[in-house]
């Protein structure tokens, strides 16, 4: 895809052509309002830490402004608790899955093509299948019984 | 003008990760860690490698980090117990340990190199890339189908490791 600086005024996004100007090779194009929108991410989180840097009152504190806010209450335990290994389970878990998911996309994107079909739905069956051994796995072992112990 | 984008991103990317490392608060290391993703996955959209790229955001800057943050958590580590395990000898070790990996990817890229795995200048001119979830599909359901398969196998490995890690006492 040639792209010059006319087809990138036609775009309709603010900054297109600023961007553009800036950015002029290829598919690319396409991803330059993610990068207006990181600029002004990057732009205002620096602003404001910057602006409360400049104007937040400085070396006013004591104990009380400085424990942790818990809903007005007066904090009973420290924050930092060790916390349980079941946590970490759960994430774990979560990941493996969402990389299962993960080969979902390509093989979203492909499953359009009638000639395909029958043989892409195989192949993801028993991809699927395996993790599902995981899975049976993860529900017999009861990993995810929170309450048990 | 990608050369531009690709020393910004790649440039964030190395400041996160040297602030990372560098960084006392290991949570504060954690955050430096996202911000070493993000730059990552910006080098991976001017390499246009678009899918990688959002699999690194959504995955690595995701999900991954939340792991970290939770075996941080797990650890419970304080300021003063850190202090007391850092031994001089840290540092050097350290060292060691970086030269060690850049000498041995060094000597895999040039061997790599020797191999003629990069395309010359000529090959270059004429190589398409293509990073779509379109390109990656065809490719995964074509010639890596054994490796697609086989990637099922390797999580199912991750699901029964972690429970069995964490889940040892229960019958």
């Amino acid at each position: 895809m040639a792209t010059t600086l006319d087809s990138l005024l036609a775009l309709d996004f603010p900054g297109a052509a600023l961007a553009g100007l800036f950015l002029a090779t290829g598919d690319l194009v396409e991803y330059v309002p993610v990068l207006v929108m990181l600029i002004f991410a990057v732009l205002f989180a620096g602003a404001n830490l910057g602006l409360s840097f400049v104007l937040g009152a400085k070396g006013k504190t004591n104990p009380v402004k400085e424990a942790a806010y818990e809903c007005g209450m007066p904090p009973i335990t420290d924050a930092h608790q060790r916390f349980s290994v079941k946590f970490y389970l759960v994430a774990i878990l979560f990941v493996l899955f969402d990389i299962e998911v993960v080969f979902l996309y390509p093989w979203a994107v492909h499953f359009g093509e009638k000639a395909l079909q029958t043989f892409l739905f195989v192949e993801m069956l028993i991809f699927i299948g395996i993790l599902f051994l995981g899975w049976w796995y993860v529900i017999r072992k009861g990993a995810v019984n929170w309450a048990q112990e | 003008m990608t050369t531009v984008l690709f020393v910004v991103f790649g440039g964030s990317a190395l400041a996160s990760a040297l602030l990372a490392v560098t960084r006392k608060n290991p949570v504060a290391s954690a955050i430096w860690l996202v911000g070493m993703f993000f730059g990552l996955a910006g080098v991976y959209v001017v390499l246009e490698a678009y899918f990688v790229a959002a699999v690194q955001v959504l995955v690595y800057a995701g999900a991954i980090m939340v792991l970290f943050l939770f075996v941080i958590m797990l650890l419970d580590l304080r300021s003063k117990q850190l202090d007391l395990e850092a031994s001089p000898r840290m540092p050097i070790l350290g060292v060691c340990a970086a030269v060690l990996f850049v000498v041995v990817s060094g000597m895999a890229l040039m061997d790599a190199h020797d191999a003629g795995i990069f395309p010359d200048a000529a090959e270059r001119a004429t190589l398409v890339l293509d990073g779509s979830p379109e390109a990656i599909g065809a490719d995964l359901f074509g010639r890596w189908l054994l490796a697609f398969e086989v990637t099922s196998l390797l999580l199912l490995g991750g699901i029964l490791g972690a429970v069995i890690l964490t889940k040892r006492r229960l019958t």
